[in-house]
């Protein structure tokens, strides 16, 4: 997948899945800061990732996701 | 299979990491028919996680603390089931402030949360269940435990709610004996949940526990847990009550591990 797909793809799961505003999200938001997202929250994005994406993402690196941009790069890597 | 045909009433899914996850899996993987709760926001969490057991289960709403959705619940098995066979509590809540090192501090209405939520909800859902677990001929309930019968680093009000927990054990399986209700409780060692990790310095948990355990102890697999859970729930302990199993390597019954 092109960054640019993951980019879109992630933008409207964060939109329809966990219900934030879209005008919000861009590649530089921080999910506590910017986009309010709480630690419940934080763990619903995890699963969401998961499940959208088909891929498994480990605690050790969801700790590095603070931003949208950190989000799609982890993605990116476990896609290969 | 262990569970072949019984009824069971999960609480406490909320990621596919939580105890009550596993115990589901394992439950349905020995037969048994699932339906899973879970509350307020958490129960998107929740829906989320049943999709990844091997039948995703129905989820209902349940605030352990709300009668109307106890009602509801209960309501809604009737019909579906008009039973049930056993339930697990996997239900445990301390405010921030019950928690993490200011025991002394803690307001009373903090650790009055704390035992409402994690202590006293095993007799709620006991007594709300009682009704379909009479129209089954009796059941099992399962609880949650972590031994508290020493005083652990920053455990705190939860602490206290989990000693509470095993003396809640042991009352209802004097009241619901007649019924033939058996109540017992899985004392568990550290596992990595959601829960744990929301425990200032869960990881002096995890460090001693390896070490100290005779079996050794993974944080991160709670299927030992699970299956004993589901041992409990089962035909193979039709005598067994009132009673708290560890399931934590051995932990509890060593009292240092041994010098290098
Ligand atoms: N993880 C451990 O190290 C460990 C060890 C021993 C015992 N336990 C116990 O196991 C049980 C399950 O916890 P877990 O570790 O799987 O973590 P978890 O975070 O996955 O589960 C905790 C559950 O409690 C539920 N809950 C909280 N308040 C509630 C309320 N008012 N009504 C209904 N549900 C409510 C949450 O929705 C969540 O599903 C808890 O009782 C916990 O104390 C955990």
């Amino acid at each position: 997948m092109e960054r640019a797909e993951v980019e879109a793809k992630l933008t409207d799961l964060l939109v329809d899945e966990l219900g934030l505003d879209r005008d919000k999200i861009t590649m530089e938001a921080t999910f506590e800061e910017d986009l309010e997202v709480d630690s419940l929250g934080v763990v619903e994005l995890l699963m969401a990732l998961e499940d959208n994406f088909g891929v498994a993402i480990p605690d050790e690196e969801a700790e590095r996701i603070t931003t949208v941009g950190e989000a799609v790069t982890v993605v990116m890597e476990k896609l290969g | 299979m262990l569970l072949q045909g019984k009824r069971l009433v999960i609480t406490g899914v909320l990621t596919d990491d939580s105890i009550a996850f596993h115990t589901a899996r394992v439950a349905q993987e020995q037969g048994a028919r699932v339906v899973l709760t879970g509350f307020g926001r958490a129960r998107r969490l929740t829906e989320r996680s049943a999709k990844r057991l091997p039948e995703p289960p129905d989820v209902y709403e349940l605030d352990i603390t709300s009668a109307d959705d106890m009602a509801a619940l209960v309501a809604a098995l009737d019909e579906r089931w008009g039973g049930v066979d056993g339930a697990l509590h996997a239900i445990a809540y301390a405010p921030e402030d019950a928690l993490g090192g200011r025991f002394l501090e803690t307001p009373a209405e903090s650790a009055g949360t704390a035992f409402l939520t994690s202590a006293f909800s095993y007799k709620t859902l006991a007594v709300g269940l009682l009704p379909l677990f009479r129209k089954a001929g009796g059941g099992a309930l399962v609880t949650l435990d972590f031994d508290n019968s020493q005083a652990w680093p920053a455990y705190d009000w939860m602490g206290v709610a989990k000693s509470a927990l095993q003396s809640v054990t042991r009352y209802l399986a004097r009241d619901l004996g007649a019924d033939g209700i058996r109540v017992n409780a899985v004392s568990a060692g550290p596992l990595g949940t959601v829960a744990a990790k929301s425990i200032p310095g869960f990881s002096v948990f995890q460090d001693v526990w390896g070490g100290r355990a005779p079996l050794g102890w993974d944080v991160a697999d709670p299927e030992p847990v699970a299956k004993m859970a589901a041992v409990l729930l089962s035909d193979w302990a039709t005598s067994t009550t009132g009673e708290i199993v560890h399931v934590d390597g051995g932990f509890h019954a060593i009292a240092a591990a041994p010098t290098e």
